[in-house]
């Protein structure tokens, strides 16, 4: 088993991948238990629609890809986030309408420009070799930014996340952490992105929430439990991917499902024998 | 002064003005309840007691140095919060949330008064139990709690019973009542249940996109609207 991690290391690329991995799935996790019980999870599946959009467009007119997206991608946070909250078109709808679009608009503009190549799979379904060395320092600074944001406004995040009405009726802006939430959101997507692929990303912010609900009772345990849970399964997951040669993004998606069904069992026997 | 003053104020959305008319006032250590048909501008009225809303003709003026923020607001809960992972203290304290400015923690004495008002409503001993695990009753007395957090002068309570079973009902009206007479705090609650309103509240306001009655309950009892209301069959 340490033979493997210590071959691992050994790969410039493959440390770097796990860094910026782990840095992302942590921030991720705990910004998914926010997320899901505020019923905007699929915010974040559409915010990783247009950041293959915009990683398109970078990458075709030879622009730095993280450069480009990250504007974008916190520009469509916004959107999406007074979309929802309007009622004129449907919350859901209006990110599937959003996300589509980005993605179609996309793929147009890499078929008339560079041509439908590799690249694009590496897009949808991520590349652990994307990462080069300024992109890992981004990323770290990025991240770090993102987890002491949601520290210093952990017990705020917790308030609006649970009552928004009785936030708001006490003074508390809950529309400037809603945008918190989803700017923070914007930036961990496009940073695991290019790594997870952008069909696979929003599964580190669903899965680890989801999971840590199965089991824990408090919301403090539920973050915790989320955060340690998401970084385990993405370690696990880039040891197998490397060692059977699998998608790195696909694999930490599997390793976080059966962590979900793992939890539900145990929860389910747990549930059994109470009664 | 008044805590709460409403003169010819008339509240509404962008599409139209939902309940106008409005006068009344509301002084320290009244328990006020608010009653209306669905679509009265009941829950209008409290965004504008909030100032979530503000009036679109006429003012809602607050007094006796009471500030927007200072109200212990209890409303009613969403789909969402009755399978919320979070424990009971977790939830009492949020109350505390706007107490504390730019800090991002909360103090020692934040956690007290969290304590405090948890064994005010006895349910001390929930302190670590799940949110959602509680019963409907004793999740309304952490809601309650977290409200007691967030004021010293004045409750507002939205349909505080609904779904609660008829034992459970009556000790969230005796405990609101307790915490009127002995807490000395003013009670505005806005409530479907016209019967209990007119045993407990001593001040009724009357809804009806606008303002069709406001005074003593006393009074009011003695109107053919509250007879109307009543089915004529309370006596009192």
């Amino acid at each position: 088993m340490f033979d493997v991690i210590f071959e691992m290391m050994s790969y410039t690329f493959l440390v770097r991948a796990v860094i910026v991995g782990f840095l992302v799935s942590l921030c991720a996790s705990l910004l998914g238990v926010s997320l899901v019980l505020k019923r905007y999870s699929m915010i974040g599946d559409g915010l990783s629609h247009v950041g293959f959009g915009a990683l398109a467009v970078a990458t075709a007119l030879n622009l730095a890809p993280l450069t480009v997206s990250i504007p974008v991608v916190v520009a469509a946070a916004f959107l999406l986030l007074r979309l929802s909250e309007s009622s004129k078109i449907k919350g859901d709808s209006a990110i599937a309408l959003i996300s589509t679009s980005s993605l179609a608009f996309g793929v147009l503009f890499l078929s008339v420009t560079t041509g439908m190549n590799t690249d694009v799979c590496n897009y949808l379904f991520g590349s652990i070799l994307a990462m080069s060395r300024a992109d890992v320092r981004l990323s770290i600074l990025l991240c770090v930014l993102v987890l002491v944001l949601f520290i210093l406004f952990y017990h705020k995040i917790f308030a609006v996340t649970f009552d928004e009405t009785f936030s708001r009726a006490v003074g508390t802006r809950a529309g400037v952490y809603n945008m918190l939430l989803a700017i923070l959101t914007a930036i961990t997507i496009v940073l695991g992105m290019r790594m997870m692929g952008a069909m696979l990303i929003s599964a580190l912010i669903i899965f680890p929430a989801l999971t840590a609900m199965r089991l824990c009772k408090r919301f403090k345990t539920v973050v915790i439990f989320s955060a340690v849970s998401s970084v385990l399964c993405f370690m696990i997951g880039i040891t197998l991917s490397y060692w059977y040669s699998l998608p790195t993004g696909a694999s930490v998606v599997a390793v976080n499902l059966a962590a979900l069904v793992a939890c539900s069992f145990i929860s389910w026997v747990k549930g059994g024998l109470q009664k | 002064m008044a805590l709460i003053t409403c003169r010819e104020a008339a509240l509404g959305y962008d599409n139209g003005v939902v309940v106008s008319g409005l006068n009344f006032s509301v002084e320290a250590g009244d328990y006020l309840c608010v009653v209306g048909e669905n679509g009265s501008g009941k829950s209008t009225l409290i965004k504008g007691l909030l100032r979530l809303k503000t009036p679109v003709s006429g003012e809602i003026v607050m007094g006796d140095g009471l500030r927007p923020n200072e109200i212990g607001y209890l409303p009613q809960q969403s789909a969402a919060q009755k399978d919320f992972p979070a424990s009971v203290f977790e939830v009492v304290l949020s109350g505390r949330q706007s107490k504390g400015g730019f800090r991002p923690f909360y103090s020692k004495k934040d956690k007290a008064v969290a304590m405090e008002n948890m064994e005010k409503l006895g349910i001390a001993h929930l302190k670590n139990y799940c949110y959602r695990e509680l019963s409907g009753g004793q999740q309304q007395r952490a809601l309650l709690a977290r409200a007691l957090c967030a004021t010293e002068k004045l409750l507002l309570l939205d349909e505080p019973v609904a779904g609660l079973d008829p034992l459970a009902t009556r000790e969230m009206y005796e405990m609101i009542r307790q915490l009127n007479q002995n807490q000395k705090l003013t009670v505005i609650m806005v409530s479907h249940d016209i019967r209990s309103a007119v045993e407990y509240a001593d001040h009724i306001l009357h809804l009806g996109n606008q303002q069709l009655f406001f005074g003593a309950t006393g009074d009011y009892l003695q109107t053919d609207l509250a007879k109307r209301f009543l089915g004529g069959e309370h006596r009192v």
